[in-house]
């Protein structure tokens, strides 16, 4: 049995406080913010629209665009805004983890942009921008297949755990006296309806058993979330 | 006189007529908003609609919007936004490009619009298309045809021309049916009682022109109050009492400014 116990007291598949809103951002297609506590992210989607330069157009599909970046206030030591060897990557593997469930062979030549900013981040601010950014997409009336939801799994000391915060992505341990990082982080994108995956990043080390353990808590806590992201969606005739 | 007031009151008979109409039709329908992969019907005896599609024997919902069943066909009506383009739409657009064959048009749509020389409706001298339209002209026009490249658009039909002075607003291309009304009931009540002209692009834009600014800033207001609001209950009631009320401050500030003026004019003398 797992004995590591978490700093904020919660279950090993307890997520933090999920917050979701939609149409956040008043001139935008589409928009919606998502939050695990004090991981904050906004989704902006502007478009289909036409896509210059004329060159990246694809008269097969739409293109998706996502840009991910973190606002300078977001964490404690001052981020340079801008695009960083970090945010590329994070957006590429969004604009991955996004594009399966869309219908972009319906807008030939134009573009979907997709801007996610993270306004406050505490660990797995790519999957609450995940999250967001299909909730946006949903909002702009993008034909899709399903929404989209993520969350991180960690495996942190000998215990598999949801929805990771930064404290125990730093966790460590002590071993012959030297303090040894002890914490892999697994973000997953999960389509509930189709039962697949869209994004599957882990840096650090787990075995097959333990990543199988963790995909099938990422699914368990998907259907959570998901369910979350309808209901924040079925909100906007209410307002 | 008296046939005058008969009219008056059989309009507004015919009025509350088809408001009751509406409201039932409307109770009859339940509108509830769907998320994009949800089962909305299950079995052989319904058709996919516009936003829906076939999985096997259920009908799942392909976008986000409120459901709606007629008979057998089940459809999403889109909730908010961009403007989707459908041949035979009338929209308002602008000239952003003229070409050696035709002007480029601006549509707020996926795509940009193409108006061809042939497609203006009148006689033009190819040696100088801007004498005709130029840029940043405003113009309604109808779609023929969607292509991959672009939208082709026409003018050569009644109505569909160059937009001269008043101004150009935009409103989220869903709502414009609420703008518009049953049978255009809302869009000519408020041009009654703003005294403007004013066309509706399905593509959310919005042309008024009025005898004064103070007309057209009224009837921006009030179709911005249905574009903000278009759930609500009685909406054309509510923008009846909305024109008749900020019409009566208008005319208590006239009065104002004029007893003002009257008064210092007083003074004077």
């Amino acid at each position: 049995m797992a004995t590591y116990k978490r700093p904020d007291g919660r279950e090993y598949d307890e997520t933090r406080k999920i917050e979701a809103k939609v149409g956040v951002v008043k001139r935008a297609d589409g928009s919606a913010m998502f939050s695990f506590g004090s991981s904050r992210a906004i989704a902006a989607v502007y478009g289909p629209r036409q896509l210059h330069p004329q060159h990246l157009q694809n008269p097969e599909k739409c293109l998706l665009r996502c840009y991910y970046d973190m606002l300078p206030f977001s964490v404690a030591e001052r981020k340079r805004p801008g695009p960083s060897r970090r945010s590329t990557e994070i957006s590429y593997v969004t604009t991955s983890a996004l594009s399966p469930v869309l219908k972009l062979e319906a807008f030939p030549n134009a573009v979907i942009d997709v801007y996610i900013l993270i306004i406050e981040a505490d660990a797995s601010t790519r999957c609450a921008g995940i999250n967001a950014a299909s909730l946006a997409l949903a909002h702009a009336g993008v034909p899709m297949t399903e929404l989209v939801s993520a969350v991180s799994i960690g495996k942190i000391g000998d215990a598999i755990v949801a929805d990771i915060t930064k404290e125990e992505e730093d966790y460590k341990i002590k071993k012959d006296g030297k303090e040894i990082k002890a914490a892999t982080d697994i973000p997953m994108a999960i389509l509930s309806r189709a039962n697949k995956l869209s994004l599957l990043q882990l840096d650090g080390k787990v075995t097959l058993d333990e990543l199988k353990e963790a995909i099938a808590l990422g699914k368990k806590t998907c259907k959570k979330i998901v369910e979350i992201q309808k209901q924040a969606l079925k909100k906007v005739k209410e307002e | 006189m008296t046939e005058k007031k008969e009219t008056r009151e059989e309009k507004k008979e015919k009025e509350t007529k088809l408001e009751e109409r509406s409201a039932e039709e409307n109770k009859e329908k339940e509108r509830i908003v769907v998320v994009p992969g949800e089962v909305i019907a299950s079995g052989s005896g319904f058709l996919p609609g516009e936003g829906t599609r076939r999985e096997g024997q259920d009908i799942v919902a392909a976008r986000f919007g409120l459901f709606e069943k007629t008979d057998k066909i089940v459809k999403v009506i889109p909730l908010s936004g961009v403007y989707i383009p459908r041949v035979g739409n009338t929209v308002i657009g602008q000239v952003i490009d003229v070409t050696f064959n035709g002007w480029i048009v601006d549509i707020l749509a996926p795509h940009l619009g193409f108006l061809s020389v042939t497609e203006c409706g009148g006689y033009v001298n190819k040696k100088d298309l801007t004498e005709y339209y130029t840029f940043k002209d405003a113009l309604v026009a109808k779609i023929k045809a969607i292509k991959a490249r672009g939208i082709d658009l026409t003018m050569r039909e009644k109505g569909l021309r160059k937009l001269e002075g008043g101004m150009l607003i935009k409103i989220n291309p869903t709502r414009v049916p609420r703008v518009i009304g049953r049978e255009g009931s809302m869009i000519n009540i408020i041009k009654d009682e703003t005294g403007c002209n004013i066309i509706v692009g399905q593509n959310g834009v919005i042309w008024i022109k009025g005898r004064n600014v103070e007309g057209e800033i009224l009837a921006k207001k009030a179709i911005e109050l249905i574009a903000r609001k278009p759930f609500i209950e009685g909406l054309t009631e509510k923008v009846k009492e909305f024109l008749h009320k900020e019409r009566k401050s208008e005319n208590k500030e006239a009065y104002e400014v004029k007893e003002r003026g009257e008064r210092k004019e007083r003074k004077k003398n």
